[in-house]
């Protein structure tokens, strides 16, 4: 693809005392899809969560040439990593419009602003629908594009995103793949995926990396990672 | 309101050695005491152990089963009125009114503790401070009189050492309330390293996962609740034997809240660090009047910033931080 | 009949109290997700402020206004410099340091300005409002000065930014940092908009009630039982509450016998306890649904 977008450098992240990640090296290139995999446990959103800044980490973070590791959630957010936890982390009280909004906080411009949100509802039409609604009582795959719709607001550099498919069911799941897809090849937004979900994640990324029990074992283009025995022995153990 | 965070509650079964071996240190110094020191020493460091078990009655509820209480000095007064009452109107032997007056907290403890269960958190706060902030105008108000004696409260005599012995009516009393907080303590200690200890534990840090795990948890709170009253009663009871006297603005909200002071000083979840937290009652605020007569207010909250900056978690907490790291040390060394 | 209506006015009057108490006691939960048990007293310390540049000779409305500035910067300052190191502290630190602030002021108030009580002006005069017997004009300005605050407090939060923020701070703090929302700062906002409140409070009742360091011990658990009985979750609740407060303390006072001065607290506690048992999130708070 083109230049590294964020690498990383014997990063290793810790919950309090324990240690979870153990010495990673990885490069995102821009303008690219990569798959985070792994069995449950292994380490795939604790590695969002390093990049984000919610935990604590020692190593190297790289990003868009300078260095990040350490910094406050917030202030990686203004240089637009947008992250998009497992939980969806939306405002549940608040309208799906006013969630939205939040996504563009850190920016000033208002009428760029409201033409990305006519964009966003433009990808996801069930959300103008329910606009003036409390985004609580959406739907788990509604919730999900809201989700993906406020990180977008964000204008995002790289855009992180834990387990699009938890939760979800199968025909929600290529709705929501589907429109990432697009969202990578139209719009040129770069994406890091982690999921359980191998099959899904592959379909749309460019490069992969298995990781297991907070190690990288594995790293390469998507298609070849497919096809590999070791991707089918750390999930499903022969 | 927001994640509670405890420090952790040392729930070993039995005292390592080196623990052993303070505790006995410890108590053998206190037993000498009373021959080491002035009278008037004597009676603040009786005051400050019947604060410790007071403490210690709130670290139950709201230390090991999460329940927050500011207002145990209702529990207090109950105790102490008790005691006052049974002394001044029936005449009866001030060791009998130490029972009395924890089961009548144990009994009004568990009837406050039911309707509390479908409080949480901050509610639960505001109802039982609101609890503390009542009792002195319960006290003086007019159907009670008869019994409490209105704003004059009650007086009571200063019991002698029995049997004779040639011990000062202060040097006995300083026994008999170290030989309480000795009983009450390991009782407390047994109890949360028994099964129902576990359990009450288990409420505070998960309610739902201990729901789950067929913990009936209504019963438990309540209990709690009970047990932590008659801990504070028992200490009031003995408190009013000490002073010899009962009022009701004894017993304001303040007291209630220097409680509460002493609990997260001494350390939440620390049974031995209660002892410490009663020291820092009786004798933080005394300290602030001599540094400044007209700011003593102004100087005691700001020691207490300064050591909840420096100990986060209490006495207790700093303890265990310091034994950790020399444990650590000298591991590394062998 | 008469003296029913004149009760409620009276209940009106003093809610109106409990109600501007309530609303800055709600404003700082909202930011913080605690009760701040020293409210009351940050707000008789502004009031005092406020006392001091009238006597330096400042006119009322401008020594209004700026002693709601100082009392605002005074609020974040607090929350950036005395909460910092308590960022990873357990709630109970928290409460200690608020017991502890409660302690400095009174202290500090009565070491400065001494006890004796003094009186502080009304911008709205004493005489009974339009001449009738119900409502004195200085009541009916507290009520107004209520209702607009209530007012002002809407349009911020609905329709600002920077409310909007606020807002998300308080319902989802790590979703907000996610948006890069400056969570430190928002919290030290609204520490600064409820000392601003509480002042506007300190200096509305203090007509009333007169100044001194204690004036405002009753008063915050009065505040405390109207949020709490309105819901904490709510900003107008709050206000009712304080009204409602105000109003059955009064009724209970004049009708019910034994209920003398010393129980009138112990009345408005009870009904405190009463409510939280039956609707524990209070008359309009928000049901919070905890999913396993």
């Amino acid at each position: 693809m083109n230049k590294v977008l964020l690498c990383a450098r014997k990063l290793c992240a810790f919950y309090g005392q324990t240690r979870v990640l153990h010495g990673l090296d990885f490069d995102i290139a821009e303008g690219g899809i990569t798959a985070f995999l792994g069995a449950n446990g292994a380490g795939k959103t604790s590695t969002l969560r390093a990049l984000s800044g919610m935990i604590d980490v020692t190593g190297e973070i790289v990003f868009d040439g300078r260095p990040v590791a350490g910094h406050a959630t917030e202030k990686l957010a203004r240089l637009r990593i947008a992250h998009v936890p497992e939980s969806r982390g939306t405002f549940s009280r608040m309208t799906v419009e006013e969630n939205l909004q939040l996504g563009a906080m850190s920016r000033n411009d208002r009428a760029g602003i409201a033409g990305d949100i006519e964009r966003i509802y433009g990808y996801f039409p069930k959300l103008r629908e329910r606009a003036r609604q409390q985004a609580g009582t959406l739907s788990g795959g509604e919730q999900q594009m809201l989700a993906i719709g406020r990180a977008l607001m964000m204008r995002p550099r790289l855009m992180l995103l834990d387990e699009p498919s938890f939760g979800l069911a199968p025909l929600i799941v290529e709705e929501v793949y589907g429109i990432l897809h697009r969202l990578n090849r139209d719009e040129g937004v770069s994406m890091l995926l982690v999921e359980q979900n191998a099959t899904a994640a592959l379909a749309i990324a460019d490069q992969a990396f298995l990781i297991e029990t907070g190690e990288i074992v594995m790293s390469g283009p998507a298609r070849d990672i497919g096809r590999d025995d070791k991707l089918r022995r750390a999930y499903l153990g022969y | 309101m927001a994640e509670h965070r405890f420090i952790p509650s040392g729930l070993r079964a039995r005292l390592t050695q080196p623990q052993m071996l303070l505790t006995i240190g410890a108590l053998v110094i206190a037993a000498a005491l009373p021959f080491a020191v002035k009278n008037f020493v004597l009676f603040q460091l009786t005051l400050a152990m019947v604060y410790g078990i007071a403490i210690l009655g709130l670290n139950l509820l709201t230390g090991f089963n999460g329940q927050f209480s500011l207002g145990h000095s209702a529990f207090f007064a109950l105790g102490a009125y008790t005691a006052a009452i049974m002394m001044d109107r029936f005449g009866i032997a001030y060791y009998w009114t130490l029972p009395a007056a924890g089961v009548a907290c144990l009994v009004f403890g568990f009837l406050f503790g039911l309707p509390a269960l479908r409080l949480q958190g901050i509610y639960l706060a505001l109802a039982t401070f609101s609890l503390g902030v009542a009792t002195p105008q319960i006290l003086k108000s007019g159907p009670l009189e008869a019994w409490t004696g209105g704003v004059q409260g009650i007086v009571i005599l200063k019991p002698d050492a029995p049997f004779g012995l040639p011990l000062s009516s202060d040097q006995w009393l300083y026994y008999l309330t170290l030989a309480v907080v000795v009983l009450m303590f390991c009782c407390a200690a047994n109890l949360i390293n028994s099964r129902t200890g576990r359990a009450i534990v288990a409420i505070r840090d998960n309610p739902i996962a201990a729901r789950a795990m067929g913990i009936d948890i209504s019963r438990y709170k309540s209990l709690t609740f009970g047990v932590s009253a008659f801990y504070t009663g028992v200490a009031g009871a003995l408190g009013a034997i000490v002073i010899q006297f009962v009022a009701p603005d004894s017993f304001t909200f303040a007291f209630a809240i220097a409680l509460f002071v002493g609990l997260v000083v001494g350390g939440v979840g620390s049974i031995p660090g209660a002892l410490f937290g009663g020291l820092f009652v009786l004798f933080v605020p005394n300290i602030a009047e001599h540094v400044s007569k007209g700011l003593a207010g102004a100087v005691y909250g700001v020691i207490l910033i300064l050591v909840i900056y420096l100990m986060p978690s209490g006495a207790a907490g700093l303890v265990e931080l310091i034994v950790g790291k020399l444990v650590r040390k000298t591991a590394r060394q062998n | 009949m008469e003296l029913l209506l004149h009760q409620i006015f009276a209940g009106l009057s003093t809610g109106g109290i409990y109600a501007l108490m309530a609303l800055a006691i709600v404003m700082i939960y909202q930011a913080i997700d605690q009760l701040n048990f020293a409210q009351g007293e940050m707000a008789m310390f502004s009031t005092f402020i406020s006392w001091q540049i009238l006597q330096w000779g400042l006119p009322y409305w401008p020594t209004f206004f700026l002693t709601v500035a100082i009392s605002f910067a005074g609020g974040v300052a607090i929350e950036r410099i005395v909460f910092k190191p308590l960022k990873r502290a357990p709630v109970l630190s928290h409460l200690i340091v608020f017991i502890a602030l409660f302690a400095i002021f009174n202290s500090g108030a009565g070491f400065i300005w001494d006890y004796t009580i003094k009186s502080f002006p009304t911008p709205f005069g004493t005489k009974p409002l339009f001449g009738n017997s119900l409502i004195s004009s200085h009541d009916a300005g507290m009520i107004a000065v209520t209702l607009l605050l209530l007012v002002l407090l809407f349009l911020f939060f609905r329709h600002t930014r920077v409310g909007l923020a606020m807002r998300a701070t308080a319902a989802n703090p790590e979703s907000a940092r996610l948006v890069g929302i400056r969570v430190d700062w928002m919290v030290a906002l609204g520490w600064g908009m409820a000392a601003a409140i509480g002042a506007v409070a300190g200096m509305m009742i203090a007509p009333v009630v007169f100044l001194e360091p204690n004036m405002m011990l009753s008063i915050l658990l009065y505040g405390f039982a109207g949020a709490v009985v309105g819901g904490l979750t709510s900003p107008i609740g709050a206000v009712i509450g304080g009204f409602l407060v105000g109003v059955i303390e009064n009724l209970a006072g004049t009708f019910i016998p034994y209920v003398g001065r010393e129980l009138k607290l112990t009345i408005a506690l009870a009904l405190i306890v009463a409510v939280l048992t039956v609707r524990p999130s209070g008359l309009f708070g928000n049901v919070v649904v905890t999913r396993v």
